[in-house]
């Protein structure tokens, strides 16, 4: 989406530049570490998408690598788990009709990725299934196990599709730069649908194509404002909301009466 | 000038919803209808989930029949009891109707069965009305005079037993019709978030003889009370009531109510029949038409665990 405003939000904490490897005397082995200057972000009722920043380090890095350029960073930002339904439609008597469905256990609401260049590059497909990292990758545990592995596969591929197609799922190549030899900036894109809730921040440093080290903060994002006041009455106070609205029709209906009346 | 709407969680634009409103009311004041039949697939065009637009609709129809119901209060056109007996029906249809809501939610039918039961309902009654005023129109155009009902005249609902008397009515009748007649409503009413004037009052002028002058004061009555507790079960259950939507439908639909009401007395009682009957069978259509045509994504996701 173009015209994404930059969050300020969440920006450099932890910007822990190797300064104590005065001891070491083995090759240092390297380390990463994302940060996050809050630990909660509220947006509010007009939010319609945005890019979160996260800033990070890398510590004891092999400035020789470095310089060839062979670190490869990816961040993920994950959504919550929920259980999701994948419904398909099919024809019958001319009509469409939710036939088939699938049930899947916690899958995360939203899961965007950024990375220093396009994932084949950095490491192998295997890799990644390992470390279930990237959309593709990501495990859907079926609810019910039992189904044939064909209808799982499709149903599996359709949730993918729809995430992504929603702006759920995104996948920003070029979205983690190298500010210097130590820090890097990640930019991951918040759907304007993005669900509350606790999100998780994951940075994974490869080496060559391999992985070394996995580095994890957390973030929550709320939303703020009236229109999220309305939706915790309606959800906590849900029969004190109920009155309410039926009070504000009968109000409106009168009112309207009293000052459109035209008999 | 947008505005996110908490509950169906998008945002709309303000003015488009006014609009929808004050022509929704505009059209009802004109034709004497709740306009809930017309509000809901306006809301499912727009792209409000059917759940939320249904019991939405159910709680802007209160706004509408209870101005109606007022001025008819007023001029002493109102049968309560009558109105209560129908309640009483319609709570019982209207409680039927939000489990079955619920269930059809959880298996993932939901939408289908509205889109179904509106095109069904308005295709028929949409159907039966512009033949009957074209009828009338042909009838009153070649000068014939046009053929009054016999009133006094007796069906068989009217030797059904436990008979109750209606005063304002001036009726006499077996309270299973009215009752039942109210619980179908009231069933309606929970499932297509509508008022479901459209059905009752040719229900009480034709089944049940009722005077035409307390037909439409009857209905409203009993209707803004079965589309409350449809608002609140809906809101209880399903926290599906959008007040923020409602309140942008009502304050444009009370305001074009009483100027549609003014419009309506310069037009013709067939005319307005047969443009009213145009308007319902179109909107039955358009429903009819995404039913058929293949939908762009086969596939939809929604949260599980409803139950």
């Amino acid at each position: 989406m173009a015209g994404l405003r930059a969050f300020a939000a969440a920006a450099l904490l932890s910007m822990l530049f190797a300064l104590s490897p005065a001891t070491a005397q083995a090759p240092p082995t390297e380390s990463i570490q994302i940060g996050l200057s809050t630990d909660a972000i509220s947006i509010t009722a007009g939010f319609s998408g945005a890019d979160l920043t996260i800033f990070g380090s890398l510590e004891n890095p092999d400035p020789l690598i470095a310089r060839q350029g062979r670190y490869d960073v990816v961040v993920v930002l994950e959504g919550p788990p929920r259980p999701v339904v994948v419904r398909r439609k099919d024809r019958v008597l001319g009509v469409w009709i939710n036939l088939d469905s699938e049930t899947f256990e916690n899958v995360p609401v939203s899961y965007s990725v950024a990375t220093t260049r396009p994932l084949q590059d950095i490491a192998e497909p295997a890799k990644y299934k390992q470390l279930s990292l990237g959309a593709q990758n990501l495990y859907m545990k079926p609810a019910d196990e039992t189904d044939s592995p064909a209808t799982i596969q499709e149903f599996t591929a359709a949730l993918r599709e729809r995430k992504a197609a929603t702006g759920l799922y995104s996948e920003n190549v070029g979205g983690v730069q190298f500010l210097s030899q130590n820090l890097f900036r990640a930019t991951v894109r918040l759907a304007p649908n993005v669900p509350v809730g606790t999100h998780k921040a994951r940075a994974f440093l490869f080496k060559s194509g391999m992985f070394v080290k996995e580095s994890s903060a957390q973030l929550e994002i709320r939303k703020s404002g009236f229109e999220q006041s309305v939706f915790r009455v309606a959800h906590d106070y849900s029969f004190l909301y109920g009155v309410f609205a039926i009070s504000l029709a009968m109000l409106t209906g009168w009112l309207g009466r009293i000052i459109f009346r035209k008999d | 000038m947008g505005i996110y709407l908490p509950i169906a969680e998008i945002s709309v634009n303000v003015f488009v919803l006014l609009a929808m409103g004050a022509a929704v009311g505009f059209l009802s004041g004109m034709f004497g209808v709740g306009g809930g039949f017309l509000i809901t697939p306006l809301l499912i065009f727009y792209n409000i989930p059917p759940a939320i637009a249904v019991a939405t609709g159910a709680n802007q129809v209160i706004a509408s029949s209870f101005s109606g119901a007022l001025s008819h209060f007023k001029r002493g056109t109102l049968d309560f009891k009558l109105g209560g007996v129908l309640l009483a029906g319609g709570i019982v249809g209207s409680t039927a109707g939000i489990f079955v809501f619920a269930l059809l939610r959880r298996l993932g039918q939901l939408d289908l069965f509205i889109s179904l039961l509106y095109v069904v309902l308005l295709g028929t009654v949409g159907g039966l009305m512009l033949v009957e005023s074209l009828n009338a129109l042909r009838a009153s155009r070649s000068g014939a005079a046009p053929v009054l009902k016999k009133s006094g005249q007796h069906n068989w609902i009217h030797r059904l037993p436990f008979k109750m008397r209606f005063r304002a009515s001036k009726l006499f009748v077996s309270v299973i019709p009215v009752l039942g007649l109210g619980a179908g409503i009231g069933f309606l009413s929970s499932i297509m978030g509508v008022g479901g004037g459209f059905i009752m009052v040719p229900a009480l002028i034709y089944l049940l003889k009722v005077p035409t002058n307390v037909v439409i004061g009857t209905s409203l009555f009993q209707i803004i009370f079965t589309s409350a507790y449809t608002t609140l079960v809906h809101a209880t259950t399903n926290q599906t009531v959008d007040v923020i939507l409602a309140f942008l439908l009502m304050a444009g639909g009370v305001a074009g109510a009483q100027y549609g009401a003014k419009a309506g007395q310069r037009l013709r009682g067939e005319q307005l029949r047969a443009l009213l009957a145009m308007l319902v069978l179109a909107v039955a259509i358009r429903l009819a038409v995404d039913l058929f045509v293949t939908p762009p994504n086969l596939y939809s996701l929604s949260a599980a665990g409803l139950n």
